[in-house]
């Protein structure tokens, strides 16, 4: 019984990471059909900043720095997210396929850089003693770290409704994921949004990174690219667009990865992921909550 | 806001890769309703799509003093032209009031009171989502979105398809309250619609334009009507 | 004047395990030293990868970002069945091409269900399983992070051991001729007409009463069986089997290999790949060369990853030149045209 506790946090705890990372390429790719595959390195981006904030920041308390270095890693995030998004994807506006072999090559470009800057081998990160200890909880003892990634994924998913139900940036972009063209024929620039929705991205993807970090006991370059995979396959089994869908395929993805490899065999986690996604594919195209097709 | 005029010279309009409108011109009278009519296919909710900009066009659509053609669809809408399309295009997932809020304008003056009245349906469901209303009642939205801001230009298309008897009489009613002084092209397969908003009409067949005046005389000319439209006129 | 052209190459390249001079930068000795010839083996066979996926995407319009499985396949199948069944280096080379046909028919027949981007999707996603599994290795087969070794007592002796390099050099070469005469024929072929209507209207395909389903699957098979090739190939040149050829890195680079060289036109993703392995193999060394090395440690860091270079080649490529190396040549061709 205690195992399975144990697992379950595991699994919301990789829940949560998930939807940090797939929550932004939802919105990015259900708002402007960009197939972003550099958010993993924006993911890296905030691991690093992070990571750099806790080594250097001395003679500030480790819990107060770790704020901090969450809230830098997703000002980082959100910074290289609208550079990229203005900089690049809009010289492409409207040519797909170009836009993500750009994604890509971006992508590999950045990791390079994040690789040739400070190696490839993980770091570890000073963290709060709190962190490393662990939690009793129905008879199982879970690691701090997961506890801290779940929560902070909860704020962050309920802050998002919140900005998406409450402001009219977040009404733009939920009409704009559903039917864009009515929208410019409403008047409104939707074009705008998209810095917008790649800035949220960009942000999410960092502060993903900065908890990844904990989660994972280290940072390395690629560490975003290699969750960026599992991230797709959460935004096409929610729904594209769909920030609730994001939140409850990352808790399926996840919970199903974890369960898999512990009582089946370890490695065939993600083959079942694979299953489930060709699964909703041929059954269920839009997704769970979504209202796009791929 | 006083109607202004909508005039099309030579324009030549593609779907894709089909060449749907060849060469076409007429004007549409400011102020008044005009019926833009002809059969299925023959291109009038793509005339509708080229003034928008949401299809490939060219020629010449002067509104007013502006040209329309190569302008991005949100500048053509701010410009003061409303639009209904012809699939309602209702946004599923956002509720009635939200619907509504998206189609405010900059500087206009929101006439919630105005579109509720018209469609007291839709007062009592501010709050539901527009997915789960039924056809009419998404009609009324899409009516209710292009009335809340005055426009100098209303677009509509096939304002009561698929709706019962009772459903169409509303919309016709709130379609007559409120376009007033606006200029409205109304698209319209059903004829007895037609003839009871709009005083021109303009008929389409195989991509040019085979008439154009007084929509009475068109309507009571069972040749005409039999010709261009395929429909017996009682 | 294309076949004039292909065929010079063929022998400029023929000749290589000849030439005593070296080319600054790009190698290390003279070209004819084993250590050249390797790195020209490699880029020889990445050219023929990269031919097996300019037919799924450069011919038939099929956005796969899972050709890294196919690989992988040849090159674990090849090198487990010598290991397990004992079996000469010929016969396990055969044995992995069908069972990558076999997996590969199954998979593609799954995927194909889909389109655009879902199919990328479900690819990559297929490809990453077969990595994972790999790497973590449940079955103690694969070799996890080292891979497999090569059994050398297996392999034809022509190829073993450093002084015939150059006979792996030939082979590569054979390797890469013959999938370029293959894909050729089979891309000239109705099936071949058909594959690039697909990738043009697909919807147009289905009116002229064609299935378009049927002649996918026989893109992606067929690029797979060629591509299972190459790996068994590889293995050779590396001495065994490992999961670098399994990446999610690896499968985008073929999609990179091939629009770097141009796609659609097999010549154009050859030397897309080719020119993919020299910079990947060789820019970590120039990278230590003086003049790099008298840079700021802030640019030199990355100037002297390979995959930084690329990837900002990539992106400055997909913003002014989308059409890769072929485009280009293309403009200088037309530009030529016009002015006589």
């Amino acid at each position: 019984m205690s195992s399975l506790v144990l697992n379950t946090a595991t699994g919301l705890g990789l829940a949560g990471l998930y939807f940090l990372l797939a929550s932004g390429l939802s919105l990015i790719f259900g708002l402007m059909s960009v197939l972003n595959l550099a958010h993993g390195a924006f993911f890296a981006v905030g691991g690093y900043s992070a990571w750099i904030v806790m080594d250097r920041l001395d003679g500030v308390p480790l819990g107060l720095r770790f704020v901090i270095a969450v809230a830098v890693a997703a000002l980082s995030g959100a910074v290289v997210g609208v550079v990229v998004e203005r900089g690049l994807i809009k010289k492409l506006y409207g040519l797909h396929v170009e836009q993500i072999l750009l994604t890509i090559g971006l992508g590999t470009a950045m990791v390079a850089l994040l690789g040739g800057w400070f190696s490839y081998d993980p770091r570890l990160m000073n963290q709060p003693a709190w962190f490393g200890q662990t939690t009793s909880f129905l008879g199982a003892n879970i690691p701090n770290n997961r506890l801290l990634v779940l929560v902070v994924a909860v704020v962050a998913l309920v802050v998002l409704l919140s900005f998406l139900k409450r402001t009219r940036h977040g009404l733009v972009i939920r009409a704009g994921v559903e039917n864009p063209g009515m929208v410019r024929a409403l008047g409104v620039d939707v074009d705008r949004s998209f810095t917008i929705v790649f800035a949220i991205g960009g942000m999410l993807a960092g502060m993903g990174g900065a908890l990844a970090t904990v989660y994972f006991n280290g940072i390395s370059p690629g560490l975003g690219t290699t969750q960026l995979i599992f991230a797709f396959i959460v935004v096409v089994i929610g729904g594209l667009g769909s920030v609730s869908g994001t939140a409850i395929a990352a808790i399926l993805v996840a919970l199903t990865q974890v369960y898999v490899n512990q009582y089946v065999g370890t490695g065939l986690g993600s083959i079942s992921v694979v299953v489930l996604l060709a699964a909703v594919l041929l059954i269920r195209p839009q997704g769970l909550l979504g209202r796009q097709v791929l | 806001m006083r109607g202004e005029s909508l005039q099309v010279s030579d324009l030549d309009v593609w779907r894709g890769e089909a060449h749907i409108l060849h060469g076409v011109d007429f004007d549409i009278a400011p102020g008044r309703v005009t019926a833009l009519l002809g059969r299925n296919g023959v291109g009038k909710t793509t005339t509708l799509l080229a003034v928008m900009g949401l299809l490939r066009a060219e020629g010449s659509i002067r509104f007013g003093e502006t040209e329309l053609i190569g302008m991005p669809t949100h500048l053509v809408a701010r410009r003061g032209i409303a639009y209904v399309p012809e699939d309602r295009e209702v946004f599923t997932m956002l509720t009635v009031a939200e619907n509504l809020r998206l189609a405010e304008r900059p500087g206009g003056d929101h006439r919630y009171d105005l579109v509720y009245e018209l469609f007291p349906d839709l007062a009592i469901r501010k709050e539901q989502t527009a997915g789960t209303l039924s056809g009419g009642q998404q009609q009324m939205l899409a009516i209710g979105r292009a009335l809340l801001d005055e426009t100098s230009l209303l677009l509509v298309d096939e304002p009561t398809k698929g709706l019962a008897p009772i459903v169409i009489d509303d919309v016709v009613a709130a379609l007559q309250t409120a376009s007033g002084d606006t200029t409205v092209l109304l698209v319209e397969q059903n004829l007895a619609v037609a003839r009871r908003l709009a005083s021109e009409a303009i008929v389409l067949d195989e991509g040019a334009v085979v008439y154009a005046g007084d929509l009475e005389t068109l309507a009571s000319d069972a040749a005409l009507t039999g010709r261009y439209l395929g429909v017996e006129v009682r | 004047m294309r076949r004039l052209a292909l065929g010079l190459t063929l022998v400029v390249l023929g000749c290589a395990p000849f030439l005593g001079f070296g080319i600054p930068f790009v190698f290390s000795s003279e070209v004819s030293s084993p250590g050249s010839l390797q790195v020209l083996a490699i880029a020889l066979v990445y050219a023929g990868f990269a031919i097996s996926y300019d037919i799924i995407f450069g011919f038939t319009g099929l956005l796969s970002f899972g050709h890294a499985l196919p690989i992988a396949l040849g090159a674990y199948g090849t090198n487990l069945f010598m290991i397990h069944l004992g079996v000469a280096y010929p016969f396990a080379v055969v044995l992995s091409l069908v069972a990558t046909v076999a997996i590969s028919t199954i998979l593609g027949a799954i995927a194909l269900r889909t389109t655009g981007v879902a199919f990328a999707m479900v690819t990559l996603a297929f490809a990453e399983a077969f990595a994972i599994l790999i790497l973590s290795d449940p079955l103690r087969i694969f070799g996890g992070e080292e891979g497999l070794p090569l059994v050398s007592s297996l392999v034809p002796d022509f190829f073993r051991g450093v002084v015939n390099t150059r006979n792996l050099y030939w082979f590569s070469l054979v390797f890469l001729a013959l999938t370029y005469v293959v894909a050729r024929r089979v891309v000239n072929s109705r099936a071949g007409r058909v594959w690039e209507a697909i990738r043009e209207n697909e919807a147009r395909v289905h009116m002229v009463g064609l299935e378009p389903f049927r002649f996918k699957l026989a893109s992606f098979v067929i690029a797979s069986a060629l591509a299972s090739l190459g790996g068994s190939i590889y293995i050779l040149l590396v001495r065994g089997a490992n999961t670098s050829i399994a990446s999610a890195t690896f499968t985008l680079a073929l999609l990179v290999m091939v629009v770097l060289g141009g796609p659609g036109r097999l010549w154009g993703a050859a030397l897309g790949g080719f020119v993919y392995a020299i910079l990947n193999l060789r820019l970590s060394a120039v990278s230590t060369s003086d003049m790099i090395a008298r840079l700021p440690d802030w640019i030199e860091g990355p100037v002297s990853e390979p995959l930084f270079v690329l990837g900002v080649l990539f992106v400055l490529m997909m913003l002014f030149a989308p059409g890769g190396i072929a485009s280009i040549t293309d403009r200088i061709r037309l530009r030529r045209q016009r002015s006589s």
